[in-house]
């Protein structure tokens, strides 16, 4: 019996945003109620995708009963079902955050869009098929420029052009690799092409190594991962605060599709490619972590700083990537988890600072802001998490990458910590700014601002999370254990999709 | 026929890559709408350059052309073309608003004025 709720996660957003644009577009309480609603039912939906999955190692969706690979399948594994999961709790969060921040009126459309974003990303890792994969990022790559640009102004649109631009060329580049991969092996449904692979003739096989470094290039450029990596910080600095944060989980895509590619089509056992790959992302990664530890220390403005922090954040999640081993990517998966939560707390701060402040800056302090205590402790406590220092799950991430790759401590222990130590000093400058230093300059007086009840709630919400990461990280991690021995070992992904024999 | 699609496709590549390393907005579009003409004839051809044959299988044709990547085209077809409307708008406002196309921020802009 086939479950049809493993397209939900899809169809649920799609009609949602379909409804807002034609049935609410007046009316913002209305928009505000459905569409909450709907990230509620996306939520419950997600949790029953993660127990489906976990009673069963692999199913398939067959979209209109057509059999695989002539079809297109969307896949439910642990994997795909824990970033489905993981998307739906950041979205609450976010659209809490515009909800009460209001960042939701300040232009037409956020709900609609935001359930569009939704619908491309559960999409996104959902599908089995990599044309449809291309697709879902399309999709979600269209709304991303309407959130982008939400609000208006000069900086921003100009940021958004560069933002699409960029993603322009990466779709193009994508297109560039399935067409290769299609004239080679005759199809594109991921567990087809994981078989056809092992059995390339050696003469297709030098067609197929730039065919895969081109597709491991798109994924780069949606992880951000140098030298990939100059659209995110001017896109995630310039876009609204709530936009941002939900980009958080839009990187984590680019993480999640070399995971998939790289586990199941082109590990490195793979004569075609070997390890390749892995010697590609590896360097990458360090360099990536670098260049956000660097990026956070010298940050202009607040905004920058979280968009630095996510980059090296994806750095540390590419490093236990690119080992391709079963422990390291549920390393990976746990960091990825964290980094999610804590990246965006960071961004719904750096939007609170910043709409309380005349500017973002970390140049010259202010005056100190209203409900200044409040929002520095959530700044202390995200730090912590984003450092990845003790107590919060950022340390039991980075401990878990380090445990993974001990084979390679020398280098890269020594960067991780590094880079940790760059972190913690670029974060003690911006608060030392924007708090400590507050007190010295300027007026007495309390400054006043609306209150935003359910924005903090929102941060608090996502602090939560990585607190109950934190206290539950060992049924977590053997959870993710499982998931990531399911995700390298394919056997049940390919059984699912009942290909034809020796097609 | 091979040769004069590769160098098609050559030649189309390279000049839209000359023009999206260009600093004004516009040249960067016209370059990306050549990128994605040639990356669709790409697709096109990824089934095998065949003349004169049914695109769905017949007993009494000699074989048949390779029907999926002409569905895969179309599809990259609309989603370029959609593409190109967003950037052509948002590079539109973002020229009315700032006054001057260039595709670069300024130091004005890095320093930061984000509400």
């Amino acid at each position: 019996m086939m479950s049809h709720w493993i397209i939900a996660p899809v169809i649920l957003p799609a009609v949602m945003g379909a409804l807002l644009v034609l049935l609410m577009r007046g009316d913002l309480l209305l928009q505000r109620i459905f569409s909450t609603a709907a990230t509620v039912g996306l939520l419950g939906i997600a949790i029953a995708l993660v127990w489906g999955a976990t009673q069963t190692p692999a199913e398939v969706y067959f979209l209109g009963n057509w059999p695989a690979p002539f079809g297109i399948v969307l896949v439910l594994d642990r994997l795909s079902a824990l970033m489905v999961l993981l998307t739906a709790l950041l979205a609450i969060a976010v659209q809490l955050y515009a909800i009460g921040s209001n960042w939701d009126a300040r232009g037409r459309h956020f709900h609609a869009l935001f359930q569009f974003q939704l619908m491309g990303i559960c999409g996104a890792f959902l599908t089995g098929d990599a044309f449809n994969l291309f697709v879902f990022f399309e999709v979600l790559l269209i709304a991303s420029y309407g959130l982008m640009i939400h609000g208006g102004g000069k900086d921003r649109l100009r940021a958004g052009v560069q933002y699409v631009a960029y993603n322009l060329i990466g779709s193009t580049l994508f297109l560039f690799a399935l067409a290769t991969i299609y004239g080679i092996t005759g199809t594109l449904n991921i567990a087809d092409l994981a078989v056809k692979v092992q059995t390339l003739p050696e003469g297709e096989m030098a067609l197929f190594r730039v065919a895969a470094v081109m597709l491991i290039l798109v994924f780069a450029v949606k992880g951000a991962l140098v030298p990939l990596q100059f659209w995110l910080p001017g896109t995630y600095a310039n876009a609204p605060g709530p936009v941002a944060a939900l980009f958080a989980v839009m990187t984590k895509i680019g993480a999640y599709a070399v995971i998939r590619f790289g586990a199941l089509v082109l590990p490195p056992e793979t004569a075609a490619t070997g390890t390749l790959i892995a010697d590609l992302l590896m360097p990458a990664a360090i360099v990536t972590l670098l260049v956000g530890a660097v990026g956070v220390l010298g940050a202009s403005t607040f905004g920058r700083l979280a968009a630095f922090a996510a980059i090296a954040s994806m750095g540390t999640a590419f490093i236990a990537i690119a080992a391709f081993t079963p422990q390291a990517t549920a390393a990976a998966l746990y960091y990825i988890i964290h980094s999610t939560l804590a990246g965006a707390a960071l961004f719904l701060i750096a939007d609170l600072v910043a709409s309380r402040r005349a500017h973002d800056r970390l140049t010259e302090a202010l005056p100190p802001i209203a409900g200044t205590g409040l929002i520095a402790g959530l700044f202390m406590a995200t730090g912590i998490a984003v450092a990845g220092m003790p107590p919060l799950s950022g340390f039991i991430g980075k401990l878990l990458v380090m445990e993974a790759l001990r084979d390679q401590a020398a280098l890269i222990w020594s960067v991780i910590l590094g880079a940790s130590l760059l972190i913690i000093l670029g974060f003690a400058r911006a608060g030392s700014t924007l708090f400590w230093k507050a007190h010295a300059s300027g007026s007495r007086e309390p400054a006043t601002h609306r209150p935003e009840g359910l924005a903090f709630v929102a941060t608090f919400g996502l602090l939560a999370g990585l607190v109950v990461l934190t206290v539950f990280s060992g049924p977590v991690m053997t959870w993710l254990e499982e998931a990531a021995r399911l995700a390298h070992d394919g056997a049940d992904y390919i059984a699912a999709n009942r290909l034809p024999e020796g097609n | 026929m091979e040769l004069l699609l590769a160098s098609a496709l050559g030649l189309l590549t390279t000049a839209g890559l000359y023009l999206i390393l260009r600093k004004r907005t516009f040249p960067v579009i016209v370059g990306l709408t050549l990128i994605s003409y040639a990356v669709n004839v790409f697709i096109f051809i990824s089934g095998r350059l065949v003349s004169g044959l049914p695109p769905i299988y017949n007993p009494a044709a000699a074989g048949y052309a390779d029907p999926l990547p002409q569905a895969l085209v179309l599809t990259a077809i609309v989603i370029s073309f959609g593409m190109t409307a967003v950037i052509v708008m948002m590079a539109l406002g973002a020229f009315i608003e700032s006054g001057d196309d260039k595709v670069d921020m300024n130091d004005k802009d890095e320093a930061g004025t984000t509400k």
